[in-house]
Formats: C-alpha cells, structure tokens, sequence
C-alpha cells in the first residue's frame, strides 16, 4: 500500500506542474511579467493548507462524538502539516510580493490576516502540549480546533473581501480571470492544486502514522 | 534500490529529450538562451529526491506497522 496510485499521481502532477511551471508560457502582464508563475506554487500552498485544516477538523468533530484517542491524532497531525504549508504559503507570499508590489510585508488585509490564522493554529498546538491529562487535552484541543476553522474561514475569504487588498479577487480587485488566467495556466494551475494537496495528504498520514506508532510503543 | 535507480535515469532522460523539443517556442530573454533547462533540470530533481525521500519513510513505516501488528498477535 505504501506505493498507492494516488502517491504516485500525486508526485506526477507536482513534477508535470513544476515542469511547466516553469516552461510553459505565460501571458504577458503588467508588473507581474514572468513572476505570474508563483500562482503554480504559492497557491497551491494555502489551498493544501486549508485542505489539511478541513481533514483536523473533521476529526476533531469526530473525536468529539467517539472519544476515540486515534482522532485526536489525526486531528493534531493534519493541523501541524497544515501549518507548514500555511507558512510556506506566506514565505513563498513575501517573496513574491517583495518584487511585485514593492514589499515583502506591505500589510494587506489578505497577509495580515492569514498571519493571524496561522498563529490561530500555533496557539492550537501548543494550548494542546500545555494539557497534561490525555482525554481533557483531546477534547480542549478539539473545541477550540471547531472555533479556529470558521474563524479562519471568515479571516481568509470574507474580511479581505471588505476592504483594499492587492490580493486578486479582494477588494475589488478582479479575481483570477482578469488576470488572464487563460486555458493555457488552468491546464498547470489546477493540476498543482490537486498535486500539492495530495502530497500534503500523504505527509500527514506519514506523520500520524509515526505518531500513532510511538504512542503504542511508549 | 535497482528499480528506484531506473525509473530515475529514465525520468532524466525523458526531461532531456522534452528540454530540446520545445526549444525556440519561448521568446523572452530569460529563455532565449535555453539555460533555463538547466534551472528546471535542477528543481525537479530536488523534487524527486524528495518525493522518493517520501517514498523511503513510507515503506519504512509500512515495515515498522508490520512488525507491531505481528507482535501483537504473538
């Protein structure tokens, strides 16, 4: 089983992505110029991120109504790969916002506010090791799990609708469309999509995995 | 370790023969000199090593699962 279809899918798309990511060609705009091909690579971050945060909070609902421990870890698992996508996601941001509008941290709404969400989780994971006594952390733990997804829903999609931000799609910016997301870039960008949240899939069922393997060890 | 082997030289050559096929297709300076092949050729290998890296730990776990489920039934 280590060797599933969807791993091996999984690694085709990123490498197809990354490929033509970087060959293909790429309509010619304004500022952005060649730089429109971060949208391969730092998008697919956020959508893993949220992915992996959707998959935590369905087992913390989980936990919640079984009591089983082995939710709990996935939960926590999930959530802890989901953060390292998410700060990928605002590294990868920086960088890229450093050349086009002129700053890594330029305080638009949409950075700020996945900042906050991410530090949400960071409070999530270490308000979970600050419990000692197993069954009350797991059931903490996945309470606040429940209230930190729709925040981070609402932080992410919503607020940044409201007011100005350079992020397409908010704002009153145009969303990708005017961005001449053309069938050319569709045909790279949702393969990355899937790819990227297929691979954060996998790393999390690694990660629980070893996690559920040491707590029968210890 | 054999098989990894081959379906990675082979991955290499395939990314060698895509490289001159599209050669003169892309216009902009960046490409112009072709040496932007080299800068992909790079990437995806440090992205094989990983995935294969990913591949390694699973097997490793599928083995260490193994060997607790046997354990348990002893």
């Amino acid at each position: 089983m280590y060797k599933s279809w969807w791993k091996i899918l999984a690694s085709l798309l990123v490498i197809y992505s990354t490929v033509y990511g970087f060959l293909s060609k790429a309509p010619e705009l304004p500022i952005l110029h060649e730089s429109i091909r971060n949208l391969y690579f730092h998008v697919p971050m956020w959508f893993g991120m949220i992915v992996l945060f959707s998959i935590s909070v369905f087992y913390s609902v989980k936990f919640l109504s079984s009591g089983n421990p082995e939710d709990d870890l996935k939960a926590v698992e999930s959530t802890n790969v989901g953060v390292i996508y998410g700060v990928l996601g605002l590294i990868t941001g920086a960088v890229w916002a450093k050349f086009t509008w002129g700053q890594a941290w330029s305080f638009d709404v949409k950075q700020n506010f996945a900042a906050i969400s991410i530090l949400m989780y960071f409070a999530y994971l270490i308000l979970r090791n600050a419990i000692d006594e197993e069954q009350k952390r797991a059931k903490i733990a996945a309470i606040y799990n429940i209230f930190a997804f729709p925040i981070m829903v609402v932080l992410l999609f919503v607020l940044p609708r409201l007011s100005d931000s350079l992020h397409p799609g908010n704002g009153g910016n145009p969303g990708f469309n005017a961005y001449d997301l053309d069938s050319r870039m569709r045909m790279i960008f949702y393969p990355a999509c899937l790819g990227w949240i297929l691979i954060g899939y996998w790393i999390y069922t690694l990660v629980y995995r070893l996690r559920s393997l040491e707590k029968k060890h210890a | 370790m054999k098989k990894v082997a081959l379906t990675f030289s082979l991955l290499m050559l395939t990314i060698q023969l895509f490289a001159q096929q599209q050669g003169g297709s892309l216009s902009d300076d960046v490409y112009a000199s072709g040496k932007i092949y080299v800068v992909v050729a790079c990437v995806v290998l440090i992205l094989l090593g990983l995935l294969m890296f990913l591949f390694t730990l699973d097997r490793r776990l599928k083995k260490m699962e193994k060997r607790n489920m046997e354990n348990k039934s002893v």
